[in-house]
């Protein structure tokens, strides 16, 4: 997937005193890309947001856009308009002053600025409010006086801070949709922060994972989600359940040896670069299939694991199962509910079980990390 | 329905009645003894009020030779140019101080204390010597520059919490969206730091006006204030004079006290000093 740069960063670093923020961040983005960094608080996705915005100067490494070196630009001078998580609008101006200021500083005749204001207020829906101060606005309109303020100018890219955070999540559902919708209709390239992983994966045409300041994995959503590249992305993906199981490579397969809990079995190895030893099998709750263990066991590629249900509840739309294996407890969803104190058997399919080299001295495991980022982008 | 109730109860008011008659008296007894002496053509002991009134010290104050319009303007002017130069210092010392991770920032904010924590006299008395001998005693600049070390403490002190009071996403916003440094600053940070600062001005007109040590060992005899003016007029005992000097003082105190409650806000007054 090599693009050709609309936006690149290139070795990029950021140090906060001594704590190291981003290490080693490339990413390149095309023009007209909804791209979603995500991860959990403090992985640095909000310093590298802002890296791009020019609030911060990276330690190392550049920033280009339309192959320009814009690293050590000031803010105001890179065309790149940010949509603060608090929306920083200005209290003491109006709606309409608060849209317009951009096009003010760019010397906009005012009848020009008045008209492009109003047009910016009935896309957004906020019509009618242009004499209104931002504190007698609700959230939802606040907030979309703030993409009003940072669409205005006609920024080629647009920066979310996660935008949506501060939103009910009745609101947040439908914004999410309505974001999208305008970001392709503008073709406007966009870079929205979020720890939200369901809206990365509804908003984002790729998504790039952040642990610890250096890039996890970067891929379209079907990607990190279905081919999590290192056991943090499938953990964060939603892929809680974690096992311990050995095994070893044979040919296009990779045999699982039996264990306490599981029977041998054997998953293809679809290119992951897995070595013989022990391996840190991850899959989802709703991944799983539960059956009874007097029933005729399910067939399919995957691996079996017997254990007895610890407790059992109701979320909604499926049952939820706590299921204990051996020593570990996991999590798997089915249709109906199994008693606690049932025997029961549990499938993963071949496609829905991530595994990953587990054994922490095995340099393998963290190159393939580091590098992971760079090889999908 | 009301229950059994302790009878003593329903005698409450009267020690409350007690306690708020005591406290008005000594607020506005003084204000209203200060109010007959402005209008008493006499009044002596045993007398409890004044035995004839009249407008005839008024007259005596505000004539061309009794010296009260040209301290009242001396102490306007003085007032007034004190309050500039003092924001003039403010604005950028209050920003840098609330913007900047300056390492010696509480240092720095305490030092403005500084002309408060030693004894006027002492420090005026040598103000005075000084300026005695660069020949700024006895001149407007002199007094304001006495009026601004005192009052830049207040300037300072309220323009530091008003600006740290402004969040600092609104300035980058600014940024973002393609202003430079100085437009910011301009449009978005000094509008909402306006009212903290319009306060800061009050504090330091009011303390400029009331300022006696300063103006008497700087100013007088050349530059006559209002509070000299007092002064003399007191130590005369003549009370009717002193008297209308004081309301002059106290009716712009008065107002401008009003206009600080107005404008101080409890986010910036929770950030003074810090």
């Amino acid at each position: 997937m090599e693009r050709n740069g609309f936006l690149s960063l290139s070795g990029v670093a950021s140090r906060y005193g001594s704590t190291q923020v981003l290490t080693d961040i490339d990413l390149s983005i095309a023009k007209g890309e909804f791209v979603a960094l995500l991860g959990s608080s403090g992985c640095g996705k909000t310093t590298l947001l802002r890296v791009l915005a020019g609030f911060i100067s990276p330690s190392a490494g550049e920033v280009r856009v339309r192959h320009r070196d814009v690293t050590h630009l000031p803010p105001d001078k890179r065309g790149m308009a940010l949509v603060f998580q608090s929306y920083a609008l200005w209290p003491h101006m109006t709606v309409a002053q608060n849209i317009g200021y951009g096009l003010k500083l760019k010397g906009v005749p005012r009848a020009e600025i008045a008209a492009r204001v109003a047009a910016m207020q009935s896309l957004l829906g906020l019509d009618g409010l242009e004499a209104r101060k931002p504190a007698a606005l609700s959230g939802g309109q606040r907030q979309r006086v703030a993409l009003g303020r940072a669409l205005a100018i006609d920024p080629e890219i647009l920066l979310l801070d996660e935008p949506l955070s501060n939103l009910d999540a009745r609101i947040r559902l439908s914004v999410r949709h309505e974001l999208r919708a305008l970001q392709k209709r503008l073709g406007i390239t966009a870079i929205h922060v979020t720890h939200d992983r369901e809206e990365a994966m509804v908003m984002a045409d790729r998504i790039v994972i952040l642990d610890k300041g250096r890039i996890a994995q970067a891929g379209t959503p079907e990607d990190v989600y279905n081919r999590p590249a290192s056991a943090f992305v499938a953990a964060f993906m939603g892929a809680e359940n974690v096992l311990s199981l050995a095994g070893t490579p044979s040919g296009d397969e990779f045999a699982i040896e039996a264990g306490p809990v599981n029977a041998a079995g054997s998953v293809p190895l679809a290119g992951r670069p897995l070595a013989a030893g022990t391996v840190e099998a991850r899959f989802r709750p709703e991944a799983t299939r539960l059956f009874s263990t007097d029933e005729v066991a399910l067939i399919g590629s995957g691996i079996t694991f017997r254990g007895e249900v610890a407790a059992v509840s109701y979320p909604g739309g499926h049952w939820r199962h706590v299921v204990r294996l051996g020593e570990t407890e996991i999590m798997a969803d089915a249709e109906r509910a199994f008693e606690p104190g049932s025997r029961v058997g549990v499938h993963v399919p071949a496609d829905a079980l991530f595994l990953f080299n587990s054994s922490a001295p095995q340099p393998a495991s963290s190159i393939s990390r580091a590098t992971s980022g760079k090889v999908h982008a | 329905m009301t229950g059994p109730r302790n009878p003593l109860a329903a005698l409450w008011w009267v020690p409350r009645g007690i306690i708020f008659g005591l406290m008005a008296f000594f607020i506005f007894g003084p204000l209203f003894n200060m109010l007959l002496w402005t209008v008493a053509e006499k009044w002596y002991f045993p007398y409890s009020f004044p035995l004839e009134y009249g407008f005839s010290s008024w007259a005596k104050v505000f004539a061309p030779r009794g010296g009260a319009v040209e301290s009242l303007v001396n102490s306007l002017i003085v007032a007034l140019l004190t309050v500039v130069v003092s924001l003039a210092l403010a604005i950028p010392a209050g920003y840098a101080l609330a913007r900047l991770k300056l390492p010696l920032r509480s240092v720095i904010l305490l030092a403005f204390l500084i002309p408060q924590a030693f004894p006027n006299l002492t420090v005026y008395v040598n103000i005075a010597r000084i300026f005695y001998e660069i020949g700024l005693n006895g001149t407007i600049p002199g007094v304001v520059l006495v009026h601004v070390s005192h009052g830049l403490v207040y300037a300072v002190w309220i323009a530091t919490a008003a600006f740290s009071a402004i969040d600092v996403e609104l300035e980058q916003a600014a940024r973002n969206i393609g202003a430079g440094p100085l437009r910011t600053f301009r449009d978005v940070t000094l509008p909402l730091a306006a009212p903290g600062l319009m306060a800061s001005a009050i504090f330091v007109f009011l303390e400029s006006l009331d300022e006696f040590t300063g103006s008497y060992f700087v100013g007088a005899p050349d530059v006559n204030m209002l509070p000299l003016l007092l002064y003399t007029a007191g130590a005369g005992g003549n009370y009717q004079i002193a008297s209308i000097t004081a309301l002059l003082l106290l009716v712009p105190s008065l107002v401008f006290m009003l206009m600080v409650e107005r404008f101080l806000k409890a986010d910036v007054l929770s950030r003074v000093g810090h």
